[in-house]
């Protein structure tokens, strides 16, 4: 996988960016449930106050409050408010935010940073739950009296004057005794706690205390949605990038593996089977390209989800989290073994339907065979093996997934029951709020969610890493063949002499020479036919000329050049080959015919088609050299196909022609017209034919007979009739003795 | 290879019900042509299992409404805790009552634990069902396959067949598991949820209604929209495969004429024009996900925002918070799915819709219901005025007669092309004759049943049939009932004794998927072996032996003429000493028979046989003259 790092390069900033902007999303998505558990904990249950810290405080109440405070602490407060009554500067401004300042002077809080809130928040925490503790004991006093420390009050006295009376080594003590019995709530609590007597504070100056609450809720509202709409935005805008480095990323793999296959010889071809190259061109890299979308998104969001939600959850409550990691734990143990007794049966499942696959098509293609056997129970005896087969396995495998879908949903809602039920505890010792309890239940479903989209990531991967391997495989190949650093040139007046000159070829890992020590040289002006038995080596020597393979031995001289040592292309343009299946490509009969030589005259496109003996077919074709071609050249047969590669190769009007067994699709009487046609056009050139019939090559100027790689004979029609036994029994086998003599 | 095989076939992951991601979704799908009737039809095929599906329908809206009902009672647990937290900060007694809380949590640990055991049975009936209806659709499909007429597959691609076998009925199976399930669970889910939301706050439900609707609209939207891009992809996708193809496929083509250069800038426009769909058609279908999860974080804030409000009026309980976003998290996919489940089932409709189509295919004329018996059938034929053509429109054998005594041999000679297979296939009934009769000893072939009338012919044609099981299988396919002794005369008079012994494992050596482990010459005398074995009264063969190496043909010759002695043969004839030896040479241009003689008599007519015997030596005699 690794190997295609390289083609990503150009978009690292894209995905660092994608990186960034998806962390960015996954944090707002983490932070929702953080605003819902402060509507529910300081909006609801708080009635929107948030700190211990008054905004504002009477200057009654405020005298109550320092009584609770030791000399610093008081210091300190009152530091930070400013006194306003009646007289001040900026009463018209307070006046309206605290109506209560038309009796009473109060205490405005300065403009002080959260730091210093926090400093003071336990302190007044402390003192609002003092003064109002007093308070409610006033209120509950029984039969007028109130009992405070073993004494017996009066309920109608002033209890703060009676403290504010008091020596300050005696508060000392008091509010030593207070601050222990706080010291188990826990600065949090106290500010919970706070909120209450905060509240009534804001009351008693007139405020509008219910308007607090549904700002809070409205403000905690709006930023919500902000996030909300920063999430969406970010995700958009990772599916953006994601895409563009996706089609991208694969455009250039796409280009630079087509690029590179399209430098291959012959034998890359062998060694990966061109059906392999098409898959690994075509579906190997839609299968990347679609992976790499996903992943884009999967492999950055899900770690950073879940990374993010266990460091919240942890800051929910510590305590807690061992549930979501049991979670986690339960929910991949049960992936594993799922998957683990899947896995192995999806692998049997496709090599049933293999074999399923094996006996349809047999049946398709046999069918007059079985029929003619009668053998049709039989077959279908097979087929419902095969389906037996197949459909128990399905059966298995598709009974172990169905697990999955109740099992997942019951370890969501196990996990929410167990919160609840641990939360109750934790809530009943004061150790958490009911707001972050509803928090943790999101985090809980988001970072499970995480972890499902990591595993399904692991599945994912390898099945992206097989096409990865497939296509690093073909980009790490270097072509065989390919040309010299100091090319020779042709000299411009050429021939076209070839010559073979102990020529030896085997098969990259075969065993044994496929040829072995063969020379003959071609003249222009001649035709060279080369015979054999199938897998003498006949299509293997032609292969060599246009340097399709190389030779292991010896040398191939084109004109005295040793073929190795010119540009491939320069090669080619003196070669005019006809393969032994017509290929053509999509297009016209005319762009095909044109293949060989864009610039040729129509003229010159008629008179190829002619002499190939087309001519009459494709006249016959309502749009004639316009017809269209469909890919595979599905549309004419095969020995059109014939014909018209063989008027390819004449519009090209090469040095050296070479038919590989050309000829093989076409009925006597038209090999027998081309031939002849061919005889005349072909004058100067040099021509190489493979053949399989002797009728075709018997007027040649020079036979080579091949045998198992090597040369058994050479010579014309009579002396190897003469002489060569190989040559005889081919011969003899195709005509009988009277025709060939 | 197996994976040249792949290459048509759509990637299908073995996950099934995870390859149904959005690109599915987008990609629209074919649509049946009759979704009424086809549906009608697969309901009715389904028939049988209807017990189960009843199952299926009452567990799965069961297992939705107990997991329905959950979120609602533990948001009871947590209004609870709410309050208790609150009485205890305010010092009031009171607080958490754990009595409630465990009663209520093991209450719903119940619920949870039958709905997800209803789902469970709920999903394993149904898998039962879906599989034995695949399994029951291929075997249809091939039991069909055996009685329709050959010449339905001569029109049609195999390629075409192999996929109502294997992905149509895939198809089919997955989308069956899939959407009764989904469409139950889906609309229990949708309604009980609607109610359960309904029961805790109105308003809430109408926020939570107006941001789905909206969520919904916007995605169809993109679908349409992507939609446009995607088929561009496809399109563009297509161009650039079909390159890759042609150019692999040519690549010596390309190489020789220098074609490199042309070759790379087209496949450069066609990547280009590829990208810049792609990437759109990926971006816009992605969008999905983002505006799903945005529109869920949508209802998420405005049942907290809402909910709290709602909740300091006291028109509702904390606890319901919670409940009302459990309900929302999971109002969004049962819509989505129902939104999809249309597309589901036109999928299933148009897979079900072409594999009854095929079902429906015609079939073989019934054999005659009173059959003549074929025992002691001497092997004379005779054709009496026969008429034929594959279109019967375009009659190509008019008026064909001749009789052939037994033992004698017919050789069929002709060009490439000219139809000489026609002949054999009228004898076998493989097609019927259109206007007179081709008599077997007197008797009309379509008095035969069919099976009776092909057990006395054999066949070796050029097209070596073979299929994957070992050397001894498959030449007992002569005659299934065969014994192992039976099996290895006929391999001996075939000469395929002495190379079997050669190959690893001899008879037990299984042929390979293509039968490469084996000559084409090697695969020739196994048909000959398995026609031996079959002893047939009439034989027919095709002497084709292009492809085989001199010796081989020796032995293929042997083999045949052993083959044919004391037999009526018809020959699909190459060599000249069999046509020169033949009792009746029949002639076939253009589908049609042009002359019916022997040798000398139609090389003295100096007609087309004439032409066609004389233009195969043209060029020794230009040799000669030169």
């Amino acid at each position: 996988m690794l190997k295609l790092a390289r083609y990503l390069k150009p978009y690292t900033v894209m995905l660092i960016a994608a990186v960034l902007l998806i962390f960015v999303q996954a944090m707002s998505d983490l932070s929702l449930p953080d605003y819902m558990s402060n509507i529910v904990n300081q909006g609801i249950q708080q009635g929107g106050i948030l700190n211990a810290v008054p905004v504002a405080v009477r200057k009654s109440e405020m005298s109550k409050l320092t009584l609770f405070m030791n000399p610093a602490e008081k210091a300190e407060v009152l530091k930070d408010y400013n006194l306003v009554d009646k007289a001040s500067a900026d009463y018209g401004k307070y006046v309206k935010d605290y109506p209560r300042l038309a009796e009473d002077a109060i205490y405005v809080l300065k403009n002080v940073g959260t730091a210093e809130i926090n400093r003071l928040n336990p302190v007044l925490g402390r003192a609002f739950l003092a003064v109002s503790g007093i308070e409610k004991m006033q209120a509950a006093a029984k039969g007028g009296v109130v009992s405070f420390k073993g004494m017996q009050i009066p309920a109608k006295t002033d209890l703060f004057a009676l403290l504010a009376r008091l020596p300050e080594a005696q508060r000392a003590k008091l509010r030593n005794e207070m601050s222990s019995k706080f010291s188990t709530m826990g600065d949090s609590m106290i500010i919970q706690a706070a909120a209450g007597p905060v509240k009534a504070e804001y009351a008693a100056l007139g405020m509008n205390t219910n308007k607090i609450q549904t700002d809070y809720i409205r403000n905690t509202g709006f930023v919500m949605l902000l996030v909300a709409l920063l999430s969406a935005v970010c995700t958009v805008l990772v599916g953006f990038l994601s895409a563009l480095i996706a089609a991208g990323f694969s455009r250039d793999l796409r280009k630079g593996l087509f690029a590179k296959v399209e430098s291959f010889s012959s034998g890359e071809f062998d060694q990966f089977s061109t059906a392999s190259l098409i898959t690994r061109t075509t579906n190997d890299i839609t299968q990347i390209q679609t992976l790499a979308m996903i992943m884009i998104r999967m492999v950055f969001y899900a770690p950073i989800m879940g990374v993010g939600g266990v460091i919240r959850a942890l800051g929910k409550s510590s305590s807690m989290s061992w549930i979501i990691a049991l979670a986690v734990i339960v929910l991949l143990g049960l992936i594993l073994v799922v998957f683990s007794m899947a896995l192995p049966r999806f692998k049997r499942i496709q090599k049933l339907v293999d074999r399923l696959n094996l006996i349809m098509r047999e049946n398709l293609a046999g069918m007059m065979v079985i029929r003619a056997f009668n053998a049709q129970a039989f077959e279908e005896n097979r087929f419902d093996q095969a389906n037996v087969d197949l459909t128990r396995t399905n059966l298995v495998v598709n009974r172990v997934m169905v697990v999955m879908m109740p099992a997942m949903t019951i370890i969501m809602n196990g996990v929410s029951l167990l919160i609840v039920w641990v939360g109750a505890h934790q809530i009943a010792n004061a150790g958490m709020q009911v707001g972050d309890m509803m928090a943790f239940m999101q985090y809980a479903i988001q970072i499970i969610m995480a972890f499902l989209m990591l595993s399904i990531m692991f599945i994912m991967i390898p099945r992206a890493s097989v096409s990865a391997q497939r296509i690093g495989e073909v980009l790490q190949v270097e072509p065989s063949i390919v040309d010299p650093k100091e090319p020779v040139h042709f000299s411009r007046k050429v021939a076209g002499v070839l010559e073979l000159k102990n020529v030896s070829f085997r098969y990259p890992g075969a065993e044994e020479d496929a040829l072995k020590n063969i020379s003959f040289t071609a003249l222009p002006g001649q035709t060279t036919a080369i015979i054999g038995a199938t897998g003498a080596g006949k299509s293997t020597l032609i292969n060599l000329i246009p340097r399709f393979y190389d030779v292991t031995e010896g040398a191939i001289l084109l004109d005295g050049v040793d073929v190795r040592t010119v540009l491939q292309h320069e090669l080619h343009e003196k070669i005019g080959y006809v393969p032994q299946k017509g290929i053509l490509f999509s297009g016209s009969i005319e762009s095909n015919l044109r293949y060989a030589d864009e610039s040729a005259s129509d003229e010159e496109i008629k008179k190829a088609a002619q002499i190939a003996q087309a001519e009459e077919f494709i006249a016959q074709k309502p749009e004639g050299f316009a017809s269209e071609i469909s890919q595979g050249g599905g549309n004419v047969s095969g020995g059109q196909k014939q014909r018209l590669s063989i008027a390819r190769a004449l519009v090209k009007r090469p040095e050296i022609y070479i038919f590989d067994d050309s000829f093989s699709a076409l009925d006597f009487k038209t090999d027998a017209a081309l031939r002849k046609a061919l005889k005349a056009e072909t004058g100067g050139s040099t021509v190489l034919i493979v053949a399989q019939r002797i009728s075709t090559i018997m007027n040649a100027e020079q036979i080579i007979v091949l045998e198992d790689g090597r040369v058994a004979g050479k010579g014309t029609h009579r002396e190897l009739m003469e002489h060569c036994e190989a040559y005889r029994e081919i011969a003899l086998s195709q005509l009988s003795k009277e025709e060939l003599a | 290879m197996s994976e040249e095989r792949r290459v048509p076939q759509p990637r299908r992951g073995p996950m099934g019900g995870m390859g149904h991601g959005p690109g599915g979704m987008i990609g629209g799908g074919e649509k049946a042509r009759d979704f009424r009737g086809t549906m009608k039809k697969l309901w009715a095929y389904l028939n049988v299992y209807r017990t189960a599906m009843a199952v299926v329908v009452i567990f799965a809206a069961a297992s939705a409404i107990f997991s329905i009902v959950g979120p609602k009672i533990l948001g009871n647990v947590t209004t609870h805790l709410f309050e208790g937290a609150l009485s205890m900060i305010a010092g009031n007694s009171g607080g958490i009552d754990f009595g409630y809380v465990g009663r209520t949590i093991l209450f719903l640990v119940a619920l949870y634990f039958l709905s997800a055991l209803f789902s469970y049975i709920q999903g394993w009936v149904m898998t039962g069902v879906a599989m034995k209806v695949s399994y029951r659709f291929r075997r249809d499909i091939s039991e069909k396959i055996n009685r329709m007429p050959l010449g339905y597959f001569e029109r049609t691609n195999h390629g075409e067949v192999l996929s109502r076998v294997t992905n149509d009925v895939d198809t089919l199976s997955q989308t069956l598991n899939q959407s009764l399930t989904q469409i139950i669970t889906s609309v229990t889910t949708v309604i009980g949820v609607l109610v359960m939301m309904l029961s805790i706050s109105w308003l809430l439900t109408l926020v939570a209604l107006v941001v789905i609707p909206l969520s919904m609209i916007i995605v169809m939207v993109i679908i349409k929209w992507s939609q446009k891009y995607f088929k561009e992809q496809q399109d563009n996708l297509g161009h650039v495969n079909g390159h890759v193809e042609e150019m692999y496929g040519g690549h010596v083509i390309m190489k020789a004429f220098n074609g490199e250069r042309k070759s790379l800038e087209q496949f450069d426009g066609f990547n280009e024009d590829l990208y810049r769909v792609a990437w759109k058609s990926q971006f816009l279908s992605g969008l999905i996900m983002p505006i799903m999860s945005f529109v869920s974080n949508l209802s998420f804030v405005a049942v907290s925002v809402l909910g709290g409000w709602l909740v300091i009026r006291n028109a509702m309980q904390v606890g319901d918070i919670q409940a009302f976003i459990q309900y929302v998290r999971s109002f969004t996919q049962p819509i989505t799915q129902l939104a999809n489940i249309s597309n589901i089932l036109q999928q299933t409709a148009a897979s079900a819709e072409r594999v009854f189509e095929f079902l429906a295919e015609e079939e073989e004329v019934p054999d005659n219901s009173e059959p003549v018996r074929s025992d002691g059938v001497q092997g004379s034929v005779e054709f009496k005025h026969v008429h034929f053509g594959y279109d019967p429109e375009k009659v190509v054998i008019n008026d064909f007669s001749a009789q052939v005594k037994p033992g004698q041999k017919v050789a069929i000679v002709g060009p490439t092309g000219a139809g000489k297979t026609t002949m054999v296939k009228l004898l076998m009934r493989f097609y019927d004759v259109n206007e007179g009769a081709i008599l077997v000893d007197g008797h009309d072939i379509r008095d035969f049943s069919r099976g009776d009338l092909r057990s006395k012919f054999g066949m070796v044609l050029q097209d070596t049939w073979l299929y994957n099981g070992t050397i001894m299988e498959n030449i007992r396919y002569g005659r299934l009932g065969a014994n192992d002794e039976e099996v290895v005369a006929a391999a001996k008079a075939a000469h395929v004794d002495g190379f079997v012994h050669t190959l690893p494992k001899g008879y037990k050596m299984v042929l390979n998927e293509e039968a490469s482990n084996v000559s084409q010459g090697q695969k020739q005398l196994l048909t000959i072996a398995r026609a031996i074995l079959a002893d047939p009264k009439i034989l027919i063969l095709d002497e084709a032996t292009s492809s085989v190496d001199t010796r081989t043909e020796v032995q293929i010759q042997k083999a045949m003429d052993h083959l044919m002695a004391n037999r009526t043969s018809f020959i699909i004839a190459h060599r000249l000493s069999t046509i020169r030896d033949a009792d009746l040479i029949l002639v076939m241009n253009h589908g049609d028979i042009v002359e019916t003689g022997h040798h000398k008599e139609l090389l003295a007519k100096g007609g087309f046989y004439a032409n066609l015997y004389n233009s195969q030596f043209e060029a020794g005699a230009v040799a000669e003259a030169g």
